[in-house]
């Protein structure tokens, strides 16, 4: 388990452990959509087929991945910060 | 008239149990087909045959319920069109790909140009019994490479560059063997476990880890009457040059060791996986 002292700060927060794919990348994206560029995004998400998934498709769009934090419980938060170049 | 079957089964014409009807085969290569030869295939099924094509197991296109009188009409028809007929019997099937790394983010290899030069070398060629090249581009295997006489599997040799690693921890979850592990602010690859499948490579935020297109080829597998898996018997390589080595000595292994009739897995395992094998690391040793 990761420390949250040891976290990038976030501006926003997501939580899709109750969504599978392809919609747990949709929602990400839309969320990030939302936000100006190089605010960062706290992304909680499912172990399994999300977190082996997610970080690819995000990396895709062009965003930066900051840190991936195993929260212990079976979710992992995915730091990411909004590219400027959308 | 009197019908050369044997003549006809080379030239893609199958008999259907209506007499003197065919199922006319297609040549496609690795699942493409251009717009301009769709049009031609609709037109001369509407024209020959009943309207409609079947799409075979194996990406090919057929038109069936062609009659014995007028396959000389439809070849020239398809031709023109720019389609050509494909091939039964004992030789070189159709080459299949999956779109590999050119549209599909999954794609470690580029296979649809792959799949067009098999095909150039060795479609049609004739052989003991039929023989099947599939390409598929990565570890998802979506082509079943295995399934293949030769298959050609897209793999990504990785390497780690520690200047550009932020220690992020994506690559650790996105393996799915548990091949990497962290110690001492370094990442550690597990040769042993890793299936070159490059993941991590491709999910990692930082190109820290950078992966370099490599082959994985299988031999053997067949999948009608018997059931056998292509097997591995050689590490991942990047050459082109070394690949059409590789399958040039395997289907010149097939022509001299099997009996006429006998698939290549047969023969391989007639001969022994040993004399096979040696052939083969000949031939990747250039």
């Amino acid at each position: 388990m990761d420390k949250l002292e040891n976290m990038p700060a976030a501006d926003a927060a997501l939580d899709i452990t109750d969504a599978v794919c392809p919609i747990t990348f949709v929602r990400a994206k839309a969320a990030l959509e939302e936000l100006d560029a190089g605010a960062v995004l706290a992304l909680r998400m499912n172990d399994g087929e999300p977190v082996q998934n997610v970080p690819r498709s995000v990396k895709e769009e062009g965003h930066k991945i900051l840190k991936l934090a195993d929260n212990g419980d079976g979710t992992y938060t995915l730091f990411v910060r909004k590219t400027a170049e959308v | 008239m009197e019908a050369d079957y044997a003549a006809l089964k080379r030239g893609g014409f199958m008999r259907q149990v209506q007499k003197n009807r065919f199922s006319l085969r297609l040549k496609v290569v690795g699942g493409n087909l251009t717009a301009e030869q769709i049009e031609t295939v609709a037109r001369v099924s509407r024209e020959f045959g009943k309207g409609y094509v079947h799409l075979t197991s194996r990406q090919g296109v057929e038109i069936p319920f062609i009659r014995l009188e007028d396959v000389n009409a439809v070849g020239e028809a398809l031709r023109a069109g720019g389609v050509d007929t494909g091939v039964c019997g004992p030789r070189v099937r159709t080459v299949t790909a999956c779109q590999g790394s050119s549209v599909c983010p999954s794609g470690c290899i580029e296979t649809s140009e792959l799949a067009v030069e098999i095909s150039a070398r060795y479609y049609g060629r004739s052989l003991p019994h039929k023989f099947k090249f599939g390409v598929t581009g990565c570890q998802n295997n979506c082509l079943k490479a295995e399934e293949n006489d030769v298959g050609v599997k897209g793999a990504y040799i990785v390497r780690w560059f520690k200047e550009d690693c932020t220690l992020c921890g994506v690559c650790l979850k996105v393996c799915r063997e548990d091949a990497l592990s962290e110690k001492d602010g370094e990442i550690v690859l597990d040769a042993a476990r890793c299936t070159y499948c490059g993941r991590c490579a491709k999910s990692c935020p930082t190109d820290a880890w950078r992966g370099e297109s490599a082959y994985l080829l299988s031999f053997g597998g067949m999948f009608g009457n018997k059931i056998a898996k292509g097997r591995a018997v050689l590490p991942a390589f990047r050459e082109k040059e070394r690949l059409f080595r590789v399958t040039d000595a395997a289907l010149d292994f097939f022509d001299a060791h099997a009996k006429e009739g006998e698939r290549f897995r047969t023969a391989i395992e007639r001969g022994g996986w040993d004399l096979f094998e040696n052939k083969i690391l000949e031939a990747y040793n250039g």
